[in-house]
C-alpha cells in the first residue's frame, strides 16, 4: 500500500467565488484513518482555511456527512484505505445549499422535521406519577426509526428531494413513523394530515437510496412505503364508512 | 384528513397493476410473443384460443390483465417524466396523458372483450 | 423558511442535472425499473391487438402471427420480456419493504414475504402455460 493518497476537496468561498472548485491535497494513507482524519490533517498541516463540520468522530452526532466519491457518507465512518490508491473526491452533501467549502445550509431539513411533529402527542396526559408501560414488542415496533441521528445523508441521496425541494423527505417521514408506531402516541391522524399531502409521502418514488446510505439502518424508504399503505387503507376505510371513521 | 387527496386511489391502482403485471405478464409475453411464434413450443390453434377467449372467466381475466397494468404504467411514467426529464411544470398535461391513456385503454379493452 | 445565514453574502445552490440518473449505477437501475412500465404498457397493447386479430377471423390471426415473427417485433418483444421480468423480480424483492407482517410481536424476515410472491409467480406461470398447451 502506497503511504500517501490524494484528496480532492470542494472549495467555495461565498465572499469570492461564483461557484465551487476543487483543491487537491496529498495526505498520509494510514490504515486506521477515516476520511475525516484526512480532512483534519489538511486543516492542521496544509490549509487551515478548509471548512467542514464534525463533532463526535464515532457515528453518533451526525454532523460530518459529506459526499465521498459521489456517495453520501459519514466521513468519520468511511475508511480512507477503502479508496486506495485514490484520488478520493470529497464534496459537500448534495441537495443542500453550500455555505462554505464542505459546509451546507440545513435549515430546510429542520423546518421539515418540525412539520412532521416528531414528539409524543397525547390527547390527555397521564398524571405525573403514572407511568406509560410498554412491552418489548411495542418497543420493537418503532425502535428502528428511533435510531435516526439527523445526519441528512438520506436527503443527500434522494433525487426527489433534489428535484423538488418541497418534498418533506426521508428522515422527517421516518421520524413521523417512529412516533406513529409508538404505543404511547395518539398523534397519528395529525401527522397523516400533513404527510398525506402531495409533498409528503406521495412524492416518493421509492428510489430506495435513502435506506442504502443510512448509517443507522433506519430504512426511511420502507417507512414511507408502509406509510403509503396505511394512508391508502385509511382512504378505503373513509370511502366505505363515510362517517364515523375518525 | 383535511384535504382529500386522490393519491391513495392512484397508488392503489398502481400497486394492484404492479402485482398483476409481475405475476402474469412474463409468461404471457414469453409464450405468445416468443415461444409460440418461433415454434419453440406448440401453442393452441386458432379454434382453441377462440373457445378459451369466449369463456366469461377469460374475458374478466383479460380485462384485469389489460386494465390494472395500464394504471401501473400511468403512475410510474408520470413520475419518470416529472423527475427523469424534470418537466413537473407540465404536470396537468402529463396527468391527463397518463391516467387518461390508462382509462381509454381500459375502455377499449372492455369494448373489445364485450364484442367477441 | 428560517434562514439563519442571511448575513452571508451568498450561498451556492447546486442544480440537479437532467441526467442525474446517469451519475450512479443505483439511480440508473431505478430509472430502468420505472422504464419497465413502458414495456408493461406495450404488453397490454400487444394483448389487445391479439384479441382483435382473434376476433377478426383465422386469416387475420395468421397475419398477426406472421407480424409477430418479423425481426423488429421479435427484438422488441425480447427486450420487453427482459424488462417485464426485471419488473417482476424488483417488485417481489421490494414487497417486504412496504408490507410488514408481525407474528408474535416479531417482524417476519424479508424472505418470508418475498418467497411466497416468487412461488405464486411460478405457480401462476405454470398454470397459464398448462391451460394454453394442454391437449
Amino acid at each position: 500500500m502506497a503511504n500517501r493518497i490524494t484528496i480532492e476537496v470542494t472549495r467555495y468561498d461565498p465572499a469570492q467565488d461564483e461557484k465551487p472548485r476543487f483543491d487537491s491535497f496529498e495526505v498520509p494513507l494510514r490504515k486506521e484513518w477515516v476520511v475525516l482524519d484526512a480532512l483534519n490533517y489538511i486543516k492542521d498541516h496544509l490549509d487551515g482555511s478548509l471548512t467542514f463540520r464534525w463533532s463526535c468522530r464515532m457515528g453518533v452526532c451526525g454532523s460530518c456527512g459529506m459526499t465521498v466519491n459521489g456517495v453520501p457518507k459519514l466521513t468519520c465512518a468511511t475508511f480512507l484505505s477503502d479508496y486506495a490508491p485514490g484520488p478520493v473526491r470529497v464534496e459537500p452533501m448534495k441537495n443542500f445549499p453550500v455555505l462554505k467549502d464542505l459546509v451546507v445550509d440545513t435549515s430546510d431539513f429542520l423546518v421539515k422535521l418540525e412539520k412532521s411533529k416528531p414528539w409524543i402527542i397525547r390527547k390527555v396526559e397521564k398524571p405525573l406519577d403514572e407511568e406509560y408501560f410498554q412491552t418489548p414488542e411495542q418497543l420493537e415496533a418503532y425502535k428502528q426509526y428511533s435510531m435516526c441521528i439527523n445526519c441528512m445523508l438520506c436527503y443527500a441521496a434522494c433525487p426527489v428531494y433534489g428535484l423538488d425541494p418541497l418534498f418533506i423527505g426521508p428522515a422527517a417521514i421516518a421520524l413521523a413513523q417512529r412516533y406513529n408506531m409508538d404505543s404511547r402516541d395518539e398523534g397519528a391522524s395529525e401527522r397523516m394530515d400533513i404527510l398525506s399531502q402531495h409533498d409528503g409521502i406521495w412524492g416518493c418514488t421509492f428510489v430506495g437510496e435513502c435506506t442504502q446510505v443510512c448509517p443507522k439502518h433506519v430504512d426511511p424508504a420502507g417507512a414511507i412505503q408502509q406509510y403509503k399503505l396505511t394512508a391508502t387503507m385509511e382512504w378505503v376505510k373513509a370511502l366505505v364508512l363515510p362517517r364515523g371513521s375518525e | 384528513m383535511s384535504k382529500r387527496s386522490n393519491e391513495p386511489f392512484l397508488w392503489l391502482l398502481f400497486s394492484a397493476g404492479g402485482v398483476v403485471s409481475a405475476l402474469l405478464m412474463p409468461i404471457h409475453l414469453l409464450l405468445f410473443a416468443l415461444a409460440f411464434p418461433l415454434g419453440w413450443l406448440d401453442g393452441p390453434g386458432y379454434e382453441k384460443l377462440l373457445v378459451l377467449l369466449r369463456h366469461p372467466m377469460t374475458r374478466v381475466y383479460l380485462l384485469v390483465l389489460c386494465s390494472l397494468p395500464l394504471f401501473h404504467w400511468a403512475h410510474r411514467f408520470r413520475f419518470t417524466l416529472y423527475d427523469g426529464l424534470q418537466i413537473k411544470h407540465l404536470s396537468e398535461f402529463i396527468n391527463v396523458f397518463c391516467y387518461g391513456g390508462a382509462t381509454v385503454g381500459t375502455v377499449v379493452a372492455a369494448c373489445l372483450l364485450w364484442s367477441i | 423558511m428560517i434562514n439563519p445565514t442571511e448575513y452571508l453574502p451568498k450561498s451556492y445552490h447546486p442544480r440537479v442535472s437532467t441526467y442525474w440518473w446517469l451519475t450512479r449505477w443505483v439511480y440508473l437501475k431505478f430509472i430502468l425499473r420505472e422504464a419497465s412500465s413502458v414495456f408493461v404498457a406495450w404488453t397490454v397493447i400487444l394483448t389487445l391487438l391479439q384479441i382483435r386479430a382473434l376476433a377478426a377471423g383465422p386469416a387475420r390471426y395468421a397475419e398477426f402471427q406472421d407480424w409477430l415473427r418479423s425481426p423488429l417485433l421479435l427484438v422488441l418483444n425480447a427486450v420487453s420480456l427482459f424488462f417485464v421480468v426485471f419488473h417482476a423480480v424488483t417488485w417481489f424483492n421490494l414487497a417486504p419493504k412496504a408490507m410488514v407482517v408481525r407474528v408474535g410481536g416479531r417482524r417476519l424476515p424479508n424472505l418470508a414475504i418475498s418467497a411466497p410472491n416468487f412461488a405464486a409467480w411460478a405457480v401462476l406461470s405454470a398454470a397459464i402455460a398448462w391451460i394454453l398447451m394442454r391437449g
